[in-house]
């Protein structure tokens, strides 16, 4: 408390235009908070935030000589520090103050007037109690590493790093697998310019391997992360190539050297059939193929690779990698080892295992990305019965000049389809399997609908619940499949079938659908279907979560911060999102994000430093008993035991704040800043007090 | 206001998961009942068992505590440290005379605000179903008796019995 004792209190109570003042009766609030004792000053106002109600404070601090103050308003996560600030500008440690939730607690979830002004009441006098017991505090400063971890390669990861890489910032990019580039380097045209996605995506991806201040880490995981805002200190696993990377420069002669035998990827597609029969039948674990049928992951299993590969030819860093499942040499240590003879810079090595790197970071952005949906799941599709159902992802590889098929759109009997569905939503906007909207599938349907069109001169007949084209030139997009000529069904096609009803059917897929705008039910036959999969979050982000300590929105994709306002921040301070993994977005938005992200990282470290929270822990000497049950307690060892004092001391830098030590000390002599006991049981008092 | 008695409960309430998500019922219009009042702490960890019997003794009807999933602490275990006073307190109570259905402990995360209206609308029926417990009411009585007996044995020692 004061030295002189006088506690002079200001209350402020705030209608947020009508959000607050519609519910709590806010005059009555501020009249029976007049009465308390020690308050000097009793206010409502229409808008406690805005300038003038800030002024309002600070002239009372100073024409009433107030030394506490209390703001009836919103959530202390969206202005505590907003009137913090203001009560400092007045001359008063901005600690002298507490904040009272009646909008987001009170006036929003209550509907009922009367109940609601007494809850308000109950807190308001729980805040003016609690106040008096405050002390004054100062935030501390914590120095920023000027660096900055990304994980994941994809074109939001790439963009962040060069951004932050220009800017100075040293980048640690991480990348799980053997290139960079994501999903966005297997697409072979991007939506609506039907620019070549590999002419826009692969210069970014040499910048990334030559910029000085980018160090690029692929086929590596962040298994472990430590540290607070400003000082991450992150665990980087570093697997295995089996070959070295300093020595490697992908003249890919030990490709052509490798033993194993498999079909020309390149110019032949092996049985896509026989392929995905075998991943089935793995359930999910590396594919047990014969050797000579090694699926390339990267162009969706559509051709196949040898155990040493590189996954395509721009892949970044041009370094060959030995997969250690199929590779004859690594499981059976009997190979003739053709692959390192041809190589004239000796570059392999077998006996590689993994490595770990310790990083401090400042800030970290994550950009781990989406799967597509598997189709699997939905077996009135038959995307594994029948040949001709592809998807999205599949056609995509194929109609790419450097896929599987040499761009053509082929089926597996090598001729041209006459006619292609094309298949909206499929797992997207659906009760049964994925309720979102994946913002994306509409306009790649269109793209493919236009390339398959172009290549084949195919009938194409795309069946859709909504066009949604609500991007720039979108529109504009599909208009022009329109006029070229596309057809469009409304209506959620309810299965795919392979038995015929007429003439016109036999030997083709069927696809039945009710058109909801002829009102009645189609039967489409074409000779190959393209299933428009949508977003989801990766099979493990749930890990990924965890380790970074972010949140998940329903569907499973990461929580921004604020919907609105703070669209690429996580709640863990210093942890931003970019791209995919906080929800479906296409290529623009994408990189709109990760320069977002890259922005606010920048500002984190620009800065220097951070200021933090006091509200520290420390312990009482006098009081300490010595009895150590606070020490296994804290989750940060910041508490060690005094031998000669036979106390136990805190650690300022290393406390968190949490408070679990002060609940446990028996002698109460742990004292926790901002959270003080004398403060919480003048709050428990008050909140009941009305009973 | 509805005829029915309405509780009133303390909330304890983390201030990275539950108190945000109790933020998102705000934001997201949830309509539940006024019966929860909140007190923000950085962490259930925070939450002290003299916490919980002072809201008991100064008359609340229930205690809520609400901290982030296992797994999930934003201090990493303070929530672990919860749940074990939590099972203490709930035994400690109980030998109180109080029904430990009043005192609960929830993992709500920051996106749940769905289940914070859920939450408090269960508990608000469970207590209500249990009825006031009123403490202060309890300890009135006991004084009340303590001064009969100050009076008897006042009396006892006034008058004092044939021996």
């Amino acid at each position: 408390m004061e030295s002189n004792g006088e506690i002079r209190i200001g209350f402020y109570v705030c209608h947020c235009g009508s959000n607050i003042g519609r519910v709590v009766d806010v005059p009555r609030v501020a009249d029976t908070m007049s009465k308390m004792p020690g308050v000097v000053v009793s206010r409502d106002y229409k808008y406690m935030c805005s300038e003038p109600g800030q002024a309002l404070v600070e002239q009372d601090i100073k024409d009433h000589r107030l030394n506490r103050v209390v703001v009836a308003s919103c959530s202390p996560l969206l202005h505590e520090k907003t009137f913090r600030t203001a009560v400092g500008r007045a001359g008063l440690n901005p600690f002298y103050f507490q904040m009272v939730n009646i909008r987001e607690h009170v006036s929003w979830v209550h509907e009922d007037s009367m109940e609601a002004t007494e809850k308000a009441i109950a807190l308001s006098r729980a805040a003016i109690h609690r106040v008096v017991y405050h002390r004054p505090l100062e935030t501390r400063r914590v120095d920023i590493k000027s660096s900055v971890l990304i994980v994941g390669g994809g074109i939001a990861g790439i963009h962040s790093a060069l951004k932050l890489a220009d800017a100075g910032v040293k980048v640690y990019l991480v990348e799980r697998e053997m290139t960079i580039g994501g999903h966005m380097a297997k697409f072979d045209k991007t939506f609506p310019t039907m620019d070549c996605a590999a002419c826009i995506l692969t210069p970014k991806m040499a910048q990334v391997r030559e910029h000085p201040n980018i160090t690029l880490w692929t086929n590596s995981e962040v298994t472990g992360l430590d540290g607070h805002v400003g000082s991450f200190k992150a665990t980087v696993v570093r697997h295995p190539r089996y070959v070295k990377e300093d020595l490697c420069v992908g003249c890919l002669d030990c490709i052509e050297g490798c033993v194993v035998r498999t079909s020309d990827g390149r110019s032949s597609m092996i049985s896509v059939d026989a392929f995905r029969k075998s991943r089935s039948d793995s359930n999910g674990a590396t594919p047990k193929v014969a050797v000579t049928k090694l699926p390339n992951e990267f162009d969706e299993g559509l051709s196949t690779r040898k155990p040493v590969y590189i996954p395509f030819p721009q892949a970044v860093p041009q370094i060959v990698a030995v997969d250690p499942n199929s590779c004859l040499q690594i499981k059976t240590g009997k190979c003739k080892q053709t692959c390192v003879e041809r190589c004239e810079r000796d570059a392999f090595d077998f006996t590689q295992t993994d490595t770990t790197e310790e990083i401090e970071v400042g800030a970290i952005i994550v950009a781990t990305g989406f799967k597509t949906f598997d189709p699997h799941r939905i077996p009135e599709y038959h995307y594994n019965d029948y040949e001709e159902v592809y998807t999205a992802l599949e056609v995509e590889r194929m109609v790419n000049a450097s896929g599987p098929t040499g761009g053509h759109i082929e089926m597996n009997n090598g001729q041209r389809p006459k006619s292609v569905g094309i298949v909206h939503c499929v797992g997207s906007r659906d009760f049964h399997y994925n309720r979102w909207c994946s913002r994306v599938c509409c306009m790649y349907s269109l793209k493919l609908a236009h390339l398959i069109r172009e290549h084949t001169g195919a009938e194409i007949y795309n069946c859709y619940i909504d066009m949604r084209c609500p991007g720039k030139g979108y529109e504009e997009f599909y208009d022009r499949l329109l006029a070229e000529g596309v057809h469009f069904i409304r209506g959620r096609v309810a299965e795919i079938l392979d038995w015929p009803m007429s003439k016109a059917e036999e030997g083709k897929l069927v696809l039945r659908v009710e058109d909801t705008l002829a009102g009645f039910v189609r039967r489409v036959p074409v000779d190959m279907v393209v299933l428009s999969t949508g977003l989801e979050p990766r099979a493990d982000s749930e890990d990924v979560r965890r380790l970074f300590g972010i949140s998940c929105s329903t569907g499973g994709f990461f929580l921004e911060k604020h919907p609105k306002l703070a669209p690429v921040e996580t709640t863990s301070d210093g942890v931003y999102l970019a791209g995919c993994c906080q929800g479906p977005k296409d290529i623009p938005d994408t990189v709109a994000q990760a320069g977002a992200a890259a922005a606010e990282a920048l500002a984190l470290i620009s800065r220097g430093y951070i200021e933090m929270e006091p509200n520290t822990a420390s312990i009482d000497e006098e009081e300490c008993s010595g009895c150590k049950s606070c020490i296994g307690l804290c989750p940060y060892n910041a508490i060690h035991f005094d031998e000669e004092k036979n106390v136990a001391v805190i650690d300022e830098t290393l406390c968190k704040g949490c408070g679990t030590c002060v609940a446990a000390c028996p002698s109460g002599s742990i004292k926790q800043n901002l959270f003080e006991d004398d403060q919480i049981f003048a709050e428990i008092e008050e909140v009941l007090a009305h009973v | 206001m509805s005829d029915k008695w309405q509780p009133t409960i303390v909330g304890f309430f983390c201030n990275w998961c539950t108190y945000t998500a109790a933020d998102l019922a705000g934001v997201s219009r949830m309509k539940y009942p006024a019966t929860v009042r909140v007190i923000r702490l950085m962490c259930s960890g925070r939450v002290d068992p003299q916490f919980i019997l002072k809201a008991f003794a100064g008359g609340a009807d229930g205690v809520l505590i609400g901290g982030c999933h296992p797994g999930d602490c934003h201090y990493l275990e303070g929530n672990y440290k919860a749940l074990r006073r939590f099972e203490m307190m709930k035994k400690l109570i109980a030998g109180f005379g109080i029904d430990e259905k009043r005192l609960r402990l929830e993992w709500i995360s920051a996106a749940e605000g769905e289940k914070v209206k859920r939450v408090i609308e269960e508990m608000t029926q469970q207590v209500q179903e249990l009825g006031p417990l009123d403490v202060p009411k309890i300890f009135a009585g006991w004084d009340e008796e303590l001064d009969k007996l100050e009076e008897e044995i006042k009396k006892e020692a006034e008058e004092p019995s044939h021996v």
